[in-house]
């Protein structure tokens, strides 16, 4: 196989400063303004794609971004102690996973993903974190080409994950037998 | 559909134990706008003045602000409005947090509460599911401390809970309702809240708020922010620093307390102790906040950090604002470290943190005339400062003396006289004020104080410059991007005012530029108030982001009410004047309308008759201060009017009628 060409990509990373976070969920609030349809015509920050974890009273503000659906649930769970601060389990995962209610669309439980705010100069959370807990960083990184997933091998993918390759295999050879019988 | 508010109350009779969501009416929305406004027409509908505060017939009412729940930056108010149990008239105490726009995402703009439960309850909200539930095993307990308990049982750390502490259940007079990080402190509600049984109410919501115009309203949000960065990038000059920037005083924030402790009085607002800041102080009290301080902190969808997390050790963490980091301090004559501890037990129990200290400071002056004996303090520790843990053990548990002194200065002094009325000489109808005694009579000053039915100063003072800039350059500069003003002549107004001179106070601004200081400060409040907007990026600071010029923009946008500057006046006058029409009704008058004798060393008699007779013109009262029958027909209040009539507060010649006044009980 030929070695793929190397290519300039921006990586875009959203700085998070637990430090400076004043919990007002502003984030919340624009995040799911901006995903509403038509575009600001509603909001719910129980469809925001980026949720903060807060307790007050126990100084606990942590900002976390809906990443990947995951259908199960992790086998063990972890409580992470920073600065004598301890963390609930969870609390710095990006993961839309059956163990809670974050990154779940209320009504539907469709699971809800950050895209950036594609399209926008900058994500939203970003440009309405008037106390820069939140930041945008870019930066361009080397990375080998790689061939884009087509519809179809996406969608392929997905039903591979739901029921097995082998379940999918054995489906298209009934299906393509099936086929031929017409 | 309805844009901004859900269109829904939920109406809660605690007798019977009934739940309704209710259509609320759109067109009281346009009339009304919201929150304060669309309270003040439920009071004005269902509570007679024959109704005391602590019958069931009150009612006790939660309201979100219109805006509440929309992107609208600082928008996330609760307003609570009931009848006080301290001033007998209608009480707006409004709180911040995270309570408002859950509520609203609940799908609810209100929660009106009538009738009383039998046993302690508290109040559940998750979307369409209501429920009253058993709150017995919370008794006694302290405000925040319910709170987490009812998130922990409930399993829903999001939920929003406002509840009362232990004076409350008691039912003194200034207990609070707290919530998040701020609380509904004035007028009592908080007893009315503990008359009802209701411990607490807890909202989860999970629905939308639509937006009439979305492109429209965000880019006007975003004009705001902007604004917001514009402002604390450029702090005004010639003022305290406490008064350059936005938000509520940032009182979490900064360690110089020279202003406030010199300027200010301490014990039962009494003692001015000029001198008293020196670096040895500044030090001290810098270590005990830096040392106390977790994080500055917002509430719901706000820049500003006008709160902090205070852990002092040895004690639960809890959290405060403003002013209540000094007022325990002061009235105790003692320091930083004591008013952040008994500040921890005085939130923990809900009491007004302006009230409370003065009340007792008040009860230790009775006791050293004389007034009082010791034997009205069976166990008083000999220490200043245990005293204080002392009364407001005693106060809020009701023992002894306390009981009495749980109805705050006025009623004390009343129930125990032999000259103690005296000693309750810093209230304004009947209700304790921030700690101040002036020299010179200042006109805006006098005339918000009087006229005000927030009873707070606070709560109607911010557009206009507290005092003018020394020189006439300076005042120039304030005023080139000056754009809040309603109009130009306040340009005008200040530029020629001066500190010393024929144009200086008290006979400078005139009793007509005074009247229209006043009435556009007080109009700023009121609209904030309706829209759930907190005065802390808005009436309170000078030139906030939001104005009387974009607040139209920002209404028909949200809430698809066409609105205008006109039309948006129009409405703030309406629901203003209602809220006079309750409290008219229960009897109040141009008599109660006063600022405390002592406020002033100097006063102009002749002038202040003035000032009101002027402000009640414009206004459209007549020289009682009761609204006349024009002015109210001409505001769409026609019904209000006949009610007057009926009752003879108006004859049909539209004069007061002083001989028939109702009486508030």
């Amino acid at each position: 196989m030929a070695s793929k060409e190397k290519t300039k990509k921006t990586i875009k990373t959203i700085k998070i400063d637990v430090d400076k976070c004043n919990g007002c969920r502003a984030c919340e609030v624009i995040c799911s303004s901006f995903h509403a349809s038509p575009k600001y015509s509603s909001n719910n920050p129980a469809r925001s794609r980026i949720r903060i974890i807060r307790e007050p009273l126990r100084d606990i503000y942590v900002p976390v971004y809906a990443g990947e659906y995951t259908m199960a649930e992790c086998a063990g769970r972890d409580k992470y102690t920073i600065d004598g601060k301890q963390y609930d389990e969870c609390s710095f995962c990006r993961a839309s996973c059956p163990s809670r209610e974050e990154f779940k669309e209320p009504d539907s439980g469709l699971p809800l993903k950050c895209d950036m705010c594609e399209g926008e100069d900058e994500p939203l959370c970003v440009k309405w974190c008037l106390v820069d807990a939140l930041t945008l960083e870019e930066r361009e990184e080397e990375v080998e080409e790689q061939e884009e997933m087509e519809d179809l091998e996406i969608g392929l993918e997905s039903l591979a994950d739901k029921y097995g390759m082998q379940t999918i295999m054995d489906t298209l050879a009934r299906m393509s037998t099936d086929d031929k019988s017409k | 559909m309805r844009y901004a508010e859900t269109g829904f109350n939920l109406e809660v009779d605690l007798t019977r134990g009934n739940i309704e969501k209710k259509a609320t009416d759109p067109r009281e929305t346009e009339l009304y706008l919201g929150g304060l406004g669309t309270n003040a027409k439920i009071l004005w509908d269902r509570v007679g003045p024959e109704v005391t505060p602590f019958s069931p017939e009150n009612l006790l009412i939660f309201s979100a602000g219109l805006l509440c729940g929309t992107p609208a930056t600082g928008c996330n108010r609760t307003i609570v409005s009931t009848i006080s149990p301290q001033t007998e008239l209608m009480a707006f105490s409004m709180m911040g947090g995270f309570f408002a726009p859950e509520l609203k995402y609940a799908g609810y703009d209100k929660v009106v509460l009538r009738g009383k439960s039998e046993k302690l309850v508290y109040l559940w909200i998750h979307n369409d599911t209501v429920e009253i539930r058993d709150a017995s095993h919370l008794a006694g307990k302290g405000a925040v401390e319910t709170a987490e308990q009812i998130r922990q049982e409930l399993d829903q750390p999001k939920a929003q809970v406002a509840a009362i502490g232990l004076a409350g259940e008691n039912r003194v007079y200034y207990a609070s309702v707290e919530q998040g990080r701020s609380s509904a402190s004035r007028g009592g509600i908080g007893a009315v809240m503990g008359d009802k049984r209701v411990k607490a109410i807890a909202v989860r919501g999970t629905k939308d708020i639509n937006l009439a115009k979305p492109e429209e309203f965000l880019t006007l949000c975003n004009e705001v922010l902007a604004y917001i960065k514009h402002r604390e990038d450029n702090p005004i000059k010639g003022v305290m620093p406490i008064l350059a920037g936005l938000g509520s005083p940032q009182e979490m924030k900064v360690h110089d307390e020279k202003w406030h402790t010199e300027n200010f009085m301490w014990g039962n607002s009494r003692t001015r102790r000029k001198g008293f800041w020196n670096d040895d102080i500044a030090k001290q009290w810098t270590d005990t906040l830096e040392g106390a301080r977790t994080r500055l902190i917002s509430c719901f969808n706000c820049p500003m950090k006008c709160g902090a997390t205070i852990s002092m050790p040895g004690l639960p963490t809890y959290m405060m604002k403003c002013f209540t980091k000094l007022t325990y301090t002061m009235a105790a004559y003692s320091d930083l470290d004591f008013g952040l501890r008994i500040a921890q037990k005085a939130t923990e129990y809900g009491l007004d943190g302006f009230s409370a200290p003065q009340v007792m400071a008040f009860a230790l002056e009775l006791l050293e005339a004389g007034i009082l004996s010791k034997d009205d303090f069976p166990g008083l520790p000999e220490g200043n400062e245990d005293r204080f843990y002392y009364l407001l053990d005693m106060i809020v548990k009701r023992e002894g003396i306390g009981d009495v002194l749980a109805k705050g200065t006025y009623w004390a002094a009343q129930e125990i006289g032999n000259g103690a009325e005296a000693y309750a000489h810093n209230t304004i109808k009947k209700h304790e004020q921030l700690p101040l005694k002036l020299s010179m009579l200042n006109p805006i000053y006098f005339l918000m104080y009087s006229i005000g039915e927030k009873i707070n100063i606070t709560q109607i003072e911010g557009q206009f410059p507290q005092a003018p800039f020394p020189k006439k350059e300076h005042r120039e500069k304030f005023c080139e991007d000056w754009v809040q003003v309603p109009h130009e002549k306040f340009k005008q107004y200040f530029i020629d005012w001066e500190l010393r001179g024929e144009n200086s106070i008290p006979y400078y601004p005139t009793v007509d530029m005074t009247c229209d200081i006043v009435e556009w400060q007080e109009m700023m409040h009121y609209i904030d108030d309706a829209l759930g907007q907190c005065a802390g990026l808005s009436s309170f600071p000078l030139k906030p982001p939001y104005h009387i010029h974009n607040y139209p923009k920002f209404i028909s946008a949200g809430a698809g009410i066409e609105m205008d500057e006109e039309k948006l006046t129009q409405a703030a006058k309406r629901y203003r004047t209602l809220v006079r029409a309750v409290n008219i009704r229960r009897g109040m008058r141009r008599k109660d309308e006063k600022p405390p004798e002592d406020h002033w060393k100097k006063r102009f008699p002749e002038l202040e008759e003035k000032l009101l007779d002027a402000y009640y013109k414009l206004k459209g009262w007549n020289e009682e201060g009761i609204p006349t029958k024009e002015a109210l027909e001409k505001m769409d209040l026609g019904y209000v009017a006949d009610d007057f009539i009926q009752r003879g507060i108006l004859t049909d010649e539209e004069t007061a009628d002083a001989q028939k006044e109702t009486q508030t009980q």
